[in-house]
């Protein structure tokens, strides 16, 4: 055997572009080597989902063929074997965000479901008659609606902090609604319509000087970003697995273990509980307390793989990757007479969204989409963003770790071809 | 594969650009908002009758081109039309934007509405194409709620 040569890890050269083998990427993704309507897929729909690379897959297969069994409640080898392997899908989680204990992380469905859990079980609690929640112009449906149905039961207010007219939240005036009423802030890390981040850590600093907590939405911050929920210090951040690379029906809430130990359960059912009689139940601890009934073991493991994947590549590295993406696709298609961008924050990540001059974004989905290119046309699940910005609707093309410069030229010449059918 | 200028043919460009009949009739004895979630498109029929007679008929709204062109043309071919007539149209039309019968051999029936034959290649399309026709019976039933595709 001979010495082999120790490589430098990816993540000690985050902005060495050189390293960032595209093509290698793309290549663990089997989907991608599908076409469309007789074209190469171009798939820009990653803030819808995103794709998801072998070794995810091949978990997900190799848990039901090697692992499969209920967690929690069996003695067998089996059952054994899943424990761990779900308890550790927990720790890479844990790590992912740098919570500081693994039972800080809730499996979930979902941010959708993270954000209900935290709006029925804390809100239930400390939010009542007369108190405010606190959200932003440029919440996802998701972080709204939950505070909306929790603002009805309680006869509270939902107050919305605005934005300007490059889809940046107005912090001043933010600032200016946190007052002694408001109970809980939520804020998405990155706006799914515009792409626009939102400064997370001075929100956070803002509602802590008034013992307000903080909910983050990071359904769009965890594929494109390292995020570190101590430094954020954030009280909960919700996440999705399908959008970074993971399967469907797995998500995670990460919370403060003194929050989430005060917390009321959310469902009840097997494993969330330590003893159960007719006349009185007592809960699990934390995070049992909140996953009730048998949760989605393949989804956990499945992300776990994403997990790995994603920090193989190193979270800097993809940043840097899709920043390029981003700065090239701007340019590229603000260049496009009649084309306008909408959401054009100093801080964005991986989202393009755009009108065409005379063209309804539904007529560019299907032209795109004859030509192979995978985008989004609508309101993206967040009405009220384009209420601010007076339109119906937009096109978003969105990236990720996958994409390249040439499929964003493909976007260009399809956009052009859109002019063309309606010139 | 379906080539898009079977969808986007030349005169559904041109009502999408320049729709007839697109006003609020005041005052209009029947009126219904139709709405697609989906992609947002919203659209108001307004309606006089007279009898069982359209007399009048007008529309409003935002929408895609498909949508906005069927409203469009819908309201030409609609006006001075019956109830039932209306009723058989859009029967007809729908069929053909389904692709559940071919066009021909009804294009007379169908008359300038045999353009949105080329919609049955697009099915996620179809529901632009039916918009304000749905809204139309809201309207002319006289529904309180606004019409939804979803
Ligand atoms: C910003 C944001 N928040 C929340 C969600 C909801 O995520 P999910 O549907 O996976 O629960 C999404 C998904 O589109 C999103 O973009």
């Amino acid at each position: 055997m001979s010495t082999a040569v120790k490589l430098p890890a990816r993540e000690s050269a985050p902005h060495e572009m050189s390293d960032y083998d595209v093509e290698r990427i793309r290549a663990d993704f089997p989907i991608l080597r599908e076409k469309a309507h007789g074209h190469t897929l171009v798939y820009l729909d990653n803030a819808a989902t995103s794709q998801k690379p072998k070794a995810v897959i091949d978990a997900i297969v190799g848990y039901y063929e090697h692992e499969n069994a209920n967690i929690h409640r069996g003695v067998h080898y089996l059952s054994e074997r899943a424990t761990e392997e779900f308890e550790l899908a927990r720790k890479s989680a844990q790590k992912f965000i740098n919570a500081p204990r693994p039972s800080e992380i809730i499996f979930v469905r979902g941010a959708t479901e993270a954000i209900n859990l935290v709006a029925q079980t804390y809100g239930r609690t400390h939010v009542h008659a007369g108190d405010e929640v606190l959200i932003t112009a440029m919440e996802h449906h998701s972080d709204i609606v939950p505070w909306q149905i929790l603002c009805e039961q309680q006869g509270a207010k939902l107050k919305v902090a605005p934005i300007n007219d490059r889809g940046e939240l107005i912090l001043a005036e933010f600032e200016r609604l946190l007052t002694p009423r408001t109970k809980i802030v939520g804020v998405g890390h990155v706006s799914n319509a515009l792409g626009t981040v939102n400064p997370v850590r001075e929100i956070v600093t803002m509602a802590h000087a008034r013992n307000i907590p903080v909910l983050v939405d990071g359904a769009q911050a965890a594929p494109h970003v390292a995020i570190d929920v101590q430094q954020l210090d954030c009280d909960f951040y919700a996440i999705s697995g399908h959008k970074m690379y993971g399967p469907t029906g797995i998500g995670i809430l990460y919370g403060k273990q003194a929050l989430l130990e005060a917390m009321p359960p959310y469902q009840g059912g097997g494993d969330m509980i330590s003893s159960v009689t007719f006349e009185k139940t007592s809960y699990n601890r934390v995070p049992h307390k909140f996953e009730a009934g048998t949760p989605d073991m393949a989804g956990a493991i499945g992300l776990r793989a994403a997990i790995e994947y994603l920090q193989k590549l190193g979270m800097n590295n993809i940043a840097a990757h899709e920043h390029q993406l981003l700065e090239y696709a701007t340019r590229a298609v603000s260049a496009i007479p009649g084309v306008r961008i909408i959401g054009t924050a100093r801080h964005k990540a991986s989202v393009l969204s755009f009108v065409i001059e005379g063209v309804h974004p539904h007529d560019i989905g299907t032209i795109l989409d004859q030509q192979g290119i995978a985008i989004r046309t609508g309101h993206h699940c967040a009405q009220p963003v384009m209420e601010c910005f007076k339109i119906d609707a937009t096109a978003r093309a969105s990236f990720g770790i996958y994409n390249t410069k040439e499929e964003i030229d493909a976007l260009v010449r399809g956009i052009k071809k859109v002019q063309e059918v309606f010139a | 594969m379906p080539d898009l200028r079977d969808l986007y043919q030349e005169v559904i460009l041109e009502h999408s650009k320049s729709p007839r009949n697109y006003r609020e009739l005041k005052p209009a004895d029947h009126k219904a908002e139709g709405y697609n979630p989906l992609c947002g498109d919203r659209f108001t029929i307004y309606l006089q009758m007279d009898g069982d007679s359209i007399c009048d008929i007008g529309f409003q709204g935002s929408g895609c081109a498909i949508s906005k062109a069927s409203a469009s043309m819908m309201t030409q071919a609609l006006k001075g039309k019956t109830k039932e007539e209306a009723e058989k149209l859009f029967h007809r039309f729908h069929e053909v934007v389904t692709g559940k019968t071919e066009s021909h051999g009804h294009e007379a029936e169908l008359g300038k509405l045999a353009v949105f034959a080329g919609v049955s290649e697009f099915p996620l399309r179809v529901k632009c194409a039916t918009l304000a026709w749905h809204t139309l019976e809201a309207a002319i039933e006289g529904k309180q709620e606004a019409v939804s595709t979803e």
